[in-house]
């Protein structure tokens, strides 16, 4: 005799348990700690901060390690904590040309003010695995003096483009910006909103819709005007002061690309940007978002809408990784019900058809 | 082996989180979420837009519902949850945990005794009453979306009364199949106005909604929209006079409690095949099963 289905309860319980277990490995293998992560993921780190929209190293370093390495799954954990956290107010817009720069470059002069400085990167790499770092390094790695950190400011890039008026400078609006962890996105979009998505956006999608705008759909050719990565203060102003407060620093990765825009109605040729920031080190991230930018522009530049990276409502509804996985996952939960409607109906419509060819075939 | 818990009480009040606000939301952000409601309410079957938070579950497991039923719940209130029609599905355990965790009310899996009953993909088979308050977990909440797949121009459509691809829609599945193919999310038409979905309820249920004395409400937490069917609204599902709406049903009487009247789900009981059917509302079914018993 059949007895409906119960012990959902203890199910979860052991499906936790379970969980906690695998999280955990073989236990010959000691455990990997919330520190080793933060330090030697950085990477890792950096992205779940981003995508979390949350600016702590060791939480999203906690997150990864509690996600299994899942770095959507860590996001997730990071967005749902975040999510219960108090406002108490929005800092100073931070001023990234006066980032202690780690590494800045230009792909559009060869030669800039302050340099071209490679800093930490993985392009001139030549993807060999390193068998070295399969066995733990013996003693403390030696930095040299030519390797320390250069720490400076250097002026942006763009702004040369700016004095010559080639280039339109980005105005701020009166306005505080909007903020889509508080309000439903509502269509169309300012800028504002826009970027603010951007920066939560799933890497992978905005590398792809980036890749797609390239290759023709939307075509927009990019130069990499400058691409920034190091340190920002941030100040905050509290009510009872009347002067802002330095509250700590970022780190940020900031891309601007310049494309071209041959001019339109009433406008001058002249170049135009699109802009990319993110937590941490986060270049391709960055630069994705910068492209994806400048695609949704389309519309202040009079430019025909043909890809995806260009419509905005495409674009903006469906670049959230926490929801977009949300979504497609829940069709795995019981759809008992809805199966049995369809059931039926299939069942319904058959009979109706074969009952039609009986018919038929009794009229021959 | 674990002891086993009480059905009623899936978590005791013991273990409640006291790091979070009652109900989880904090008390601004329920007030936002109750603002949308009120409008929803306002302006039968309108998708009211609402400051969605992200919540410590999945979108797509509840959190639309579980946003509303956090901005509504009160310390005294009963809440009950079912998922499939069943209070004992893995969801519906592990929401109606997190409410006996996070706001320590008390839970039920009884129909008639709960205040707040959150539901996916069904509406209990016992009738509701004046001063329930039913919350819907909504996937979708645009019923003309697999039409029109842009939420700028469905607004649009909203507004003006544009509900000509709908009927279209319905016309064409009678011309294809000779029937209307919907068999769940079955479009209604709310207070003579708005055309709304269900959210993924089997047509079965669709008449249970119109005249309901309880409090209908929708929450879509995805897509941040909240929407409300009052109490004693006329709430009709979208047909054609000479193809007048109908609802599924079965051959068989449930082979559990035997009723008659009620959704059943199919259930595989062998390899070969061999199929049984029993009521999706396991409280409905479970209390027929006894009365059954102590009246032979």
């Amino acid at each position: 005799m059949y007895v409906a289905v119960k012990g959902g309860e203890r199910a979860i319980k052991n499906a936790h348990a379970l969980l906690a277990e695998k999280r955990r490995g073989d236990t010959a293998v000691s455990e990997v700690g919330v520190d080793q992560i933060r330090e030697q993921l950085s990477l890792a780190v950096d992205r779940v901060m981003a995508e979390g929209s949350l600016y702590d190293r060791d939480l999203a370093a906690l997150a990864v390690k509690q996600a299994r390495g899942d770095l959507v799954e860590a996001i997730f954990l990071l967005r749902a904590y975040r999510t219960t956290l108090p406002r108490f107010g929005s800092s100073q817009p931070v001023d990234t040309a006066q980032m202690q720069v780690r590494r800045r470059i230009s792909a559009t002069y060869k030669d800039v003010p302050g340099g071209q400085l490679l800093g930490p990167t993985f392009d001139y790499t030549h993807r060999l695995l390193d068998t070295n770092l399969a066995m733990p390094a013996e003693g403390p790695a030696e930095t040299s003096a030519e390797t320390a950190s250069f720490t400076g400011t250097c002026p942006k890039v763009l702004s040369f483009l700016e004095k010559e008026g080639l280039l339109p400078p980005e105005e701020g609006g009166d306005s505080p910006p909007g903020d889509l962890t508080r309000q439903p996105l509502e269509l169309p979009a300012g800028r504002d909103i826009r970027l603010q998505n951007l920066a939560r956006a799933d890497e992978g999608l905005l590398l792809a819709l980036a890749y797609s705008s390239q290759r023709g759909f939307g075509a927009t050719h990019p130069f990499v005007g400058e691409l920034r990565m190091g340190e920002v203060e941030v100040f905050f102003t509290p009510e009872e002061l009347a002067f802002p407060v330095l509250v700590g620093e970022v780190t940020l990765t900031e891309c601007e690309s310049v494309n071209q825009f041959t001019g339109g109605k009433d406008r001058p040729a002249s170049f135009t940007r699109g802009y990319g920031l993110a937590f941490g080190e986060n270049e391709r991230k960055a630069l994705s978002m910068a492209i994806v930018d400048r695609a949704l522009r389309s519309g202040d530049f009079d430019e025909e809408v043909r890809g995806p990276a260009q419509n905005e409502e495409f674009v903006l509804y469906h670049s959230d990784n926490v929801e977009a996985s949300g979504f497609v996952q829940h069709i795995k939960l019981p759809h008992y019900v809805d199966f049995q409607a369809d059931l039926a109906l299939v069942r319904a419509l058959r009979a109706r058809t074969d009952k039609e060819r009986g018919n038929a075939a009794s009229d021959e | 082996m674990p002891p086993a818990t009480n059905e009623t009480d899936s978590q005791s009040t013991d273990q409640k989180v006291v790091s979070y606000n009652f109900a989880y939301l904090d008390e601004q952000t329920k007030r936002t979420i109750r603002r949308s409601i009120l409008k929803a309410v306002a302006i039968p079957g309108y998708q009211a837009p609402f400051g969605g938070r992200e919540m410590p579950m999945p979108y797509g497991w509840g959190t639309g519902g579980i946003q509303v039923s956090a901005a509504i719940l009160g310390k005294n209130d009963v809440f009950k949850v079912i998922d499939q029609g069943s209070d004992d599905t893995t969801n519906a355990v592990s929401i109606r945990a997190f409410f006996a965790r996070v706001a320590g009310v008390r839970t039920t899996t009884t129909t008639a005794e709960a205040d707040i009953i959150q539901t996916r993909h069904r509406i209990p088979e016992q009738p509701l009453r004046e001063g329930q308050i039913m919350v819907y977990q909504v996937p979708i909440p645009e019923p003309l979306r697999w039409m029109e797949p842009s939420e700028v121009e469905t607004r649009t459509m909203h507004a003006l009364e544009e509900y000509g691809v709908m009927h279209v829609k319905l016309y064409e599945d009678i011309a294809r199949h000779g029937d209307i193919a919907t068999s769940f999310d079955y479009p209604v038409l709310v207070n003579q106005r708005y055309v709304m979905s269900p959210s993924p309820l089997p047509k079965f249920d669709n008449p249970k909604m119109d005249q309901c004395p309880a409090l209908q409400l929708f929450g879509a937490g995805r897509e941040k929209r909240i929407y409300a069917i009052p109490p004693y609204t006329a709430v009709k599902s979208l047909d054609f006079e000479d193809y007048p709406f109908a609802v599924q049903h079965w051959d068989k009487p449930c082979a559990i409690c035997g009723a008659t009247d009620s959704y059943l789900d199919e259930i595989i009981t062998d390899d070969a095949g061999t199929r049984m059917f029993v009521c999706s509302d396991t409280d409905y079914c479970g209390r027929r099963a006894n009365e059954n018993r102590s009246t032979p």
